[in-house]
Formats: structure tokens, sequence, C-alpha cells
């Protein structure tokens, strides 16, 4: 097998090995994105010389048996919202185009410490808005499984760019879905953390209480392995929970047998695809197989999931993307003779539809008269949304799901009509509403060939139970062993 | 027909922590453009903000010195505006859920105690400043250096009626942030700055009238100069049967007069809301007390205990609490021997006039409450005269020698005690003026000074005034 298209566990002990070097894995990932990506489109920027670069200093790491971790000379991708000291980053948008940050994210910090290889900064939707990457400023990313359809969005670029073996593992964040969808729609593992399990420092903001930034891997092994590399309490971020971080990996083991998993009535919405319908069925049965108890359960609130996001996600999004004015840094409009003008034409030309849209919603939301009737009313939505999961929590020790109501879908298809765009979130929405930790993990393949996530969601902070159970439904099932026809 | 005037003030106190309020960069004033920032201050994608503790602190001070209920949960919102000064597009700040709430100020106005209520204390965060270089129209640059600096912002309820009770009450909060040590209470250099609400209504009338916010008054003078102006402004507007417009009007210092900024219309919607990236304020109750407990004295209770304590006169221990290193200043040098009312004589009559003529604070002084103690002691001992003390005063702040015993000694300033040597002297003077003692045998008295006079001449100052004064008087009477 190439190395490419090995699992960070595999490699990671190929290193340990000597058996191959960082710079060798380095230069096999690069040699595949050089080979795919015109067919992706997964990466906005590949950074070579800084790939190899790390992955030399890794080699010294290894032969020297010093400072190595699971994660030292494995090469990852970073979604372009991530910041990254001297390398751009864009968020997919105009406005950022040459912006070269001057510091780290957390998380980033974390990985290079831990002697990871960063091979590029991987698309997105504008900001992190969308479902599909198709609102990325610069280009579209293909679905490895079907040039014709989207790879699911936001962190379109990172699922894709694993699935297509560009990268052993990619980081993406989740602010209504953004790992999960694109992981379903990909055929990958996509882990959204628990609300302040891992640093947002760096993050670029979308919506400030619900972003989160999470792994996109192969494998939930791989998953279980990058979340340690990020995970931990940041001084830097305010919002960042002081609580120890377990071996998930070592306690990847655990049975299931005996644990109650709820499936909420709510979630098999109208317009469900059948055939996601009829995987999530057979996923059950598995875990039904691997001796789980299932409990029937009810979210009542769910339905008012999508409205309440789409507030406050939208009024924290207005806050947020206002420090992008011209002023210091970014672009700003050529020509204008005084402030204003420059605001208005510097945002005009900055900004792409999507991002306008929400900007505008979010204003709206907070303004003078209407702040009671659409901000506050969400947030107290917000919390009905959390106490609905906290019951469910004392009826079962896990949920699970689909992750998104049918597989990739085409190019175009949604893009005409927001409201079809954000009602495909209904199935992930809720749980960044809440701040749990969730999971998709491949769970089934339509008759296209499409894959078909399945999602299982836990109580807060409660990631290693979360990884067990994905764990088991991974070794009893062949999903995540299928590859997408990309070399054909 | 005539107005109630009614003023309420917003003022905003930078507060004089080491570091900024959401980073750890330093508030150094006048350092090099953007030398003291970070990507949390320059508002950089993907930054956040983390309270610094301390502000909290001083917040507590302030809110505990003003008799503020502290709320135990507040919480920081997001003010959003644009503005090149303001990194982020917002300024955190705190809206429905501010730290201090409902607490007063009790100022003397005309002799007459007023209370002055507090509507609420809170702590945000200053703006940049923007650079408009003289030689280059149409162009700035922005310094964010004070981005980010704690300020608190503290509201009176609209309870002054004049603007002398107005600058009353500002000289009262000033003096008492200075005091917690937690301002310098600058308003020149903007680390203590006021905005002012000015409305007029018909005596008896319970409604407020249409008020105006005055900005840009940089000293208590001017306050009080653009409140004056503005009511003016606003009583003739009412008497020709006009209407005062809501809006906000900035003082032009130059030409005395307030001129409006921007009206209602303009204002802005800041569309207020928690903000997400930092958790509410806790403040648990054993904090509160801790932070009363290490409350200092404060100028109003020190003054008072100044005059009872020490007998001084109200006008004297006005100046001696006007700083809190004044007041230690004095209290030292009382601890260390110094009779108290000597002691605030000193101070008042000739160590503040070197100061003042030196433009040097009491931290400054090169003469210490030891040096000044030891003086003190030397002239009850009788050792020097008030005269000679006055010398030795000079040269001890002059020289920064804080032993004014050497001194007196080196400079042989030892007060002439001796009753034979005095007693020739007093004869030399007498015979070298008989007219002057002529005219006193006469009855006019009144040359005794002058003959006094001559005989301190002729002693350089060293004589024992109260034996001269004896001496001279056996001998004319006699």
């Amino acid at each position: 097998m190439e190395l490419y298209a090995r699992t960070i566990a595999e490699v990671s002990d190929l290193l340990r090995r000597q058996e191959v070097s960082a710079v060798e894995v380095t230069r096999d990932v690069l040699r595949r994105i050089a080979a795919v990506d015109g067919r992706v489109g997964a990466y906005l920027l590949v950074d070579e010389a800084g790939a190899l670069e790390q992955a030399a200093a890794a080699d010294r790491r290894l032969a020297a048996g010093e400072a190595v971790t699971p994660l030292t000379g494995i090469p990852l991708g970073l979604k372009d919202l991530l910041s990254t000291r001297g390398v751009a980053t864009t968020c997919a948008s105009k406005i950022l185009a040459d912006y070269v940050p001057a510091y780290d994210a957390t998380v980033v910090a974390r990985l290079r410490q831990a002697g990871a290889v960063f091979t590029g900064k991987l698309n997105m939707d504008e900001f992190a808005m969308g479902s599909s990457t198709e609102n990325s400023a610069y280009q579209p990313t293909r679905n490895p499984w079907d040039p014709e359809r989207v790879p699911g969005g936001s962190s379109g670029g990172s699922a894709a760019a694993v699935a297509a073996d560009e990268c052993l593992a990619a980081l993406g964040s989740d602010t209504g879905g953004s790992i999960r969808q694109p992981a379903s729609f990909c055929g990958v593992v996509g882990l959204k953390p628990t609300y302040g399990r891992v640093s947002r420092y760096g993050l670029v903001a979308f919506a400030s209480s619900l972003d989160q930034i999470g792994p996109l891997t192969k494998t939930v092994t791989d998953s279980a392995l990058l979340l340690g590399g990020i995970a931990g309490h940041d001084p830097r971020d305010s919002t960042s929970v002081p609580r120890e971080v377990p071996d998930f990996r070592e306690q990847l083991a655990a049975e299931i047998k005996g644990r109650r998993l709820g499936i909420p009535r709510e979630y098999f919405v109208a317009g469900m695809d059948p055939e996601v319908r009829a995987a999530f069925d057979q996923a059950v049965a598995v875990f039904t197989g691997l001796g789980a108890e299932i409990v029937d359960l009810s979210l009542p609130h769910t339905e008012y999931a999508v409205a309440t996001y789409y507030l406050v996600a939208t009024a924290e999004a207005s806050s947020n993307l206002a420090r992008y004015d011209g002023v210091k840094y970014g672009r700003r409009a050529a020509g204008v003779d005084n402030l204003l003008e420059m605001y208005y034409r510097t945002r005009a030309e900055g900004f792409g539809p999507e991002v306008k849209r929400r900007i505008m919603l979010g204003t709206y939301a907070l303004s003078a008269g209407y702040y009671d009737a659409y901000y506050r009313k969400a947030q107290q939505v917000r919390t009905l949304i959390r106490q609905d999961f906290e019951q469910a929590f004392s009826r079962c020790d896990l949920i699970v799901a689909p992750v998104c109501p049918t597989p990739a879908f085409r190019f175009g298809e949604k893009l005409a009509d927001p409201l079809q765009m954000y009602l495909s979130d209904v199935l992930t929405i809720p749980v960044n509403l809440a701040g749990l930790p969730a999971i998709s993990v491949p769970g089934g393949c339509s008759r296209a060939g499409l894959p078909i996530g399945l999602q299982l969601i836990a109580a807060p902070f409660a990631e290693a139970s979360l990884l067990q159970a994905a764990y088991q439904f991974e070794q009893a099932t062949d999903w995540h062993r299928r590859r997408p026809p990309l070399d054909v | 027909m005539d107005f109630e005037i009614v003023i309420g003030l917003e003022v905003h106190a930078q507060l004089r922590t080491r570091t900024k309020i959401f980073c750890s960069c330093s508030t150094t004033f006048g350092d090099q453009p953007n030398s003291n920032t970070c990507p949390v201050c320059t508002g950089l994608p993907g930054a956040l903000p983390v309270l610094n503790r301390q502000v909290v602190e001083f917040a507590l001070r302030a809110g505990l010195a003003t008799n503020c209920r502290i709320n135990s949960t507040s919480v920081f919102a997001r003010k959003n505006y644009f503005y090149p000064d303001l990194p982020k597009g917002y300024q955190i700040s705190q809206y429905d859920l501010p730290i201090c709430e409902h607490g007063y100020l009790e100022v003397v106005v005309d002799g007459e105690e007023k209370r002055i209520g507090i509507t609420r204390i809170h702590m945000e965060e200053d703006a940049g400043k923007l650079v408009h270089p003289e030689n280059m129209p149409g162009i700035s640059y922005v310094d964010f250096n004070r981005a980010c600096v704690p300020l608190l912002e503290i509201v009176s309820e609209p309870d002054m009626r004049s603007s002398g009770e107005a600058v009353a009450y500002l000289k009262a909060l000033r003096d008492i942030l200075v005091y917690l040590e937690i301002c310098d209470g600058n308003m020149e250099e903007g680390s203590f700055r006021c905005d002012a609400n000015v409305s007029l209504r018909p005596y008896g009338q319970r409604e407020f009238g249409t008020r105006s916010e005055l900005k840009n008054m940089n000293s208590f003078r001017n306050v009080q100069r653009a409140i004056d102006y503005e009511v003016r402004r606003q009583r003739e507007i009412l008497l020709e049967g006009g209407q005062v417009v809501q809006e906000t009007r900035l003082w032009d210092a130059d030409r005395e007069i307030t001129v409006s900024m921007r009206g209602k219309e303009e204002a802005h919607d800041y569309r207020y809301f928690p903000d997400p990236d930092l958790l509410p304020v806790e403040v648990p109750a054993a904090w509160i007390e801790k932070v009363r407990r290490q409350l200092p004295e404060l100028p109003r209770e020190k003054r008072e205990r100044f005059i009872a304590a020490y007998g001084l006169p109200a006008s004297d221990a006005e100046i001696l609490t006007d700083s809190r290193a004044m007041a230690d200043f004095f209290e030292r040098t009382v601890e260390l021997g110094g009779e108290p009312k000597m002691a605030s004589n000193w101070m008042v009559s000739e160590l503040l006039r070197y100061l003042n003529d030196d433009r040097i604070s009491i931290a400054a002084c090169p003469v210490t409450p030891e040096g000044l103690a030891a003086l003190l002691k030397l002239m009850t001992a009788g050792t020097v005269s008030g005269k000679l003390a006055k010398q030795v005063l000079a040269i001890m702040y002059r020289e920064r020698d804080n032993d004014p015993a050497a001194i007196v000694k080196a400079r042989g300033l030892v007060q002439i005690d001796d009753q034979e040597e005095l007693a020739k002297i007093v004869r030399e003077v007498l015979a070298a003026h008989p007219g002057e003692v002529e005219k006193y045998k006469g009855g006019k008295t009144k040359v005794f000074g002058f003959l006094v006079g001559q005989v301190m001449r002729r002693t350089r100052g060293k004589a024992n005034p109260g034996l001269v004064n004896d001496l001279l008087r056996r001998q004319l009477d006699g």
C-alpha cells in the first residue's frame, strides 16, 4: 500500500520503527496531491517547502528518539480558517486574499510542538458559511466519490483531502455540522468535540458560541489520536474548559455491550432519502448485534433548531466579521476617497453573497426593536434544546442518528435556494446549539456508490465514550475500507 | 419663567493596570506607536480576549468606595460600530449587567452637603488613537497602543442642578479614584474624561427636558464653562418658545461654545449582545469582602479626621488630603515626633511652595518626613528659630540633605543663647540708634520691632528671638 493511503496509526508505527522517514511520507503525500488535486480541488495552498522542512525536523526527532509523539512526522492538512504564522490564511474569502497571520492558532502550535507536518491550507465555504464548499471565493472542491457532486461543507476541502488521500488527516471546524456533514459526504470520520474541549484561539470566528475545531480522519483510531493532539485547556481562550484530556486511543477497545443508544424520533424528517434511512436502520442493527440496548427518545424542540441557529450564528457572525474593514489587514478597495466609501466598497467587493446574506440577517436580529423577538428568543430556545439533550442523556448513554437527510448532492442543486441548503443541516445543528460532542463515521453507501455517514452524539466531554462506540461500529463494518474511485 | 438645570455625568477613567484588559500588552503611555500591541488588541482574525483580573479588582474598589451594589455576576457585551481606531469593529463593554450599580457620592457645594447618585460602573476597553500628520493631507495613521487599555465608565444619576455641583462631583470622584490608586486622574492627558448630559425644565415639572450630550471637555474649568454655555443656549431657545434638539455637542474651548456633532437620527444602533468569547464575570462574596477590608481611607474621611484629630484648620486639611502621598507625608512627619500644627504649617506654607515652583510632586520631594520631623523638633527644642529653620529647610531641599542637626552644626546656624553676648550686642544697637531709643521712650513703641531687627542683623538671624526681646525691653524700660 502506498504511504499516502495509510492511516496516522500505521505511519506513526512505521516512522517509530524507522522503516520510513517523515520526508519520504511527506514526499509521497505531496506527489499524491500533485496527482489528484487538479481533479479534487481540496487545497487552496500547498506548502511544499514548509512541509518538507517540518518533515526533516521530525526525522531528526525520530532519529534521536526525543519528544516523539504519535503525530511526529504525520502530514496533516488544515482548514484555511486556522491561523498559521507566515502562511496565508484566507478563509476562502477575497477579503483576506493577502492576509498572512503573524501568529499560530493554539491547535497549530500544539501540533507543531508534537512534530506534525503541515501540507497546506484546505478549501472551505467562505468564512465557514455553507454546506457544500460552493461558497469558496476561489474554487469548487469536488467530491472524490463523484466529481459532479459537492464534498459537503463548510470543511469540504478537509473531508475531500482525507478521502482522496491528499493528507493523512485534516483539521476542520464545525459550527452547525461543518465537520460531520462533509465527513458523511466523503466517507471519512469527522469529530466535533465538546464546546470548550479544543481551544478556538486562532480559529477565525464565524459564530463564537458554536465554533469548534475537530479532526477529519480515515479511521476512528486516527480521530482519537488527532483529538488527543489538539484537546486541552488553553489560557488564551476563556471558553476552553480546564478539564483533563484522557488517552482516547487507549480507551477505544472498551465494549459497548449493555450501553443504551437513544434514537430521537424527531430526526426522521420529511424528505429524508430512503437510502439514508435504510443505512441508518442497518447501523442500528449492527449496534444491537454488539449488545447495545436501543432506547426510543424524543428531543421535542428539534424543529426549532435551524431557525434558532440562523439567528444566533448570524448575529455573532455580523459582529465577528466587522473587523474586515480594510483598515488593518486584508483587502482594501482601491480608489476610494473617504472613510465611508472605503468601508462600503471594501466589504461589498470582499465578501461573497452568502456572507453578506448572513451579516445582514445577523445585523437585523440584533437591531434595536428586534433583539427581543429574535436574538433573545433564539437564546431561550437554545436553552430548551440543551435541556432536551440533558433529559435524553438521563435515559441513554449515546444518541445515534443520521448525519444528513441525503448523501452528497450535485453542484448547484441547493445553491439557488438558501433555505433548502440551511435545512440540510437539521440533524447536525442541535448538537452545536447544545455544545455536545458528536462524530460522523462511514455507515453505509447509496446505490450510486455515495458514502452515507452515521452520527453518534454524547454528553458533554464524553468523547471517550463516543469514540469507543464509533470504534466498535467501525470494527464491525467495512464502510471505512471503501476508497473513492480516483485512481481509475 | 425660569428653569431648573439637570445634569448627569458620564466619566471614563483609565485604569492604572500594568497590562491591558484583554491581553498582556503593556499599558505604558507614550511609547513608539503600535509597539504595545499583539494579535488580541489589534483584532487579528481568530484572536480572543482574556479578562485581566486586576481590572475587576479595580472596578470593585471603585464600586465599594462609591457605595455601589456589586453584581456577583456581570456580563461583557459587544458594542458594535465602525471606526478605524476600533480594531474589531466592536468595543467590549458591559451593558445590561454591569459590575456595579446603585451607588452614590456625597459632595459639599457652598457649604451644603448633597448626595449624587451613581447609576452604574462598568468595565470596558479603550479604542486606539488616530494620528493625522499635518504634512500628509488625506492620510491618517492608527496607533493601537491605547486599544484594549482598561476603562471604567462611571455614570451618575441626573442629580446635579448646577455646573458647580457637577464640578464638585467630578472632583470628588477623581480624588477617590486617585486615592484608590486605580486611575491617575489626569484630565488633560485623557486618563479621566467626562461627558455631560444637560437639560432644562421649568421648576416643578417632573419630566426631564430634552438633553444634549456634551463632549470634549478636558479640564474641570472646561466642564464648568461648557455646561454654563449650554445652559444659556438652551435657556435662550426655550425662552424664545423653541425646542431643544437631542444631540451630541462638542465643547470648543477656543471659541467657548458648544457645536453640534451629531443628531438623534445619526445616533448609532450599537446592537449590544453578550460577548460569546468571554464568560460572565463571577465575583464571590469573599472577594468583595477582601477588597472592602483593603479599601484605603477616602479623601473625605481623611479630611474630617485631620481636622478632628490634629486640630487643623479646614483649609489646611483640604490641602493635606489632596493626595494620599501628601497625607501620608504629613502623618509620617507627625508619627516621627513633628508637632501636627507645625507640620501642617510647614508643609502648606513652605514645602508646597518649593514643590509648586519646581513643578514636582510630593512623592519626588527631596525633603523626607524624617527630615522635616527632625527640623520641627529642633525648633520645638529651641535649638533653631523659625527664621533659621527656614534657611535650614532651604538647604535640606536644595541639597537633598535630611539631617538638619548636622546642617545647623556645620554652618554654625545654632541660635545664640548666650545672655552676656546678646546683652552686649543689644547695648551696641541701642548706642547706634539714639533717635529710635528716644522715639521709643516717647511712647512710639513701634520702633521696638526695628530694634529687634537690628539685633538679628548683627547676629545674622541666629539670636534667640525670645531672649532678644527680653534684653531689649529690660534695657529700654529699665
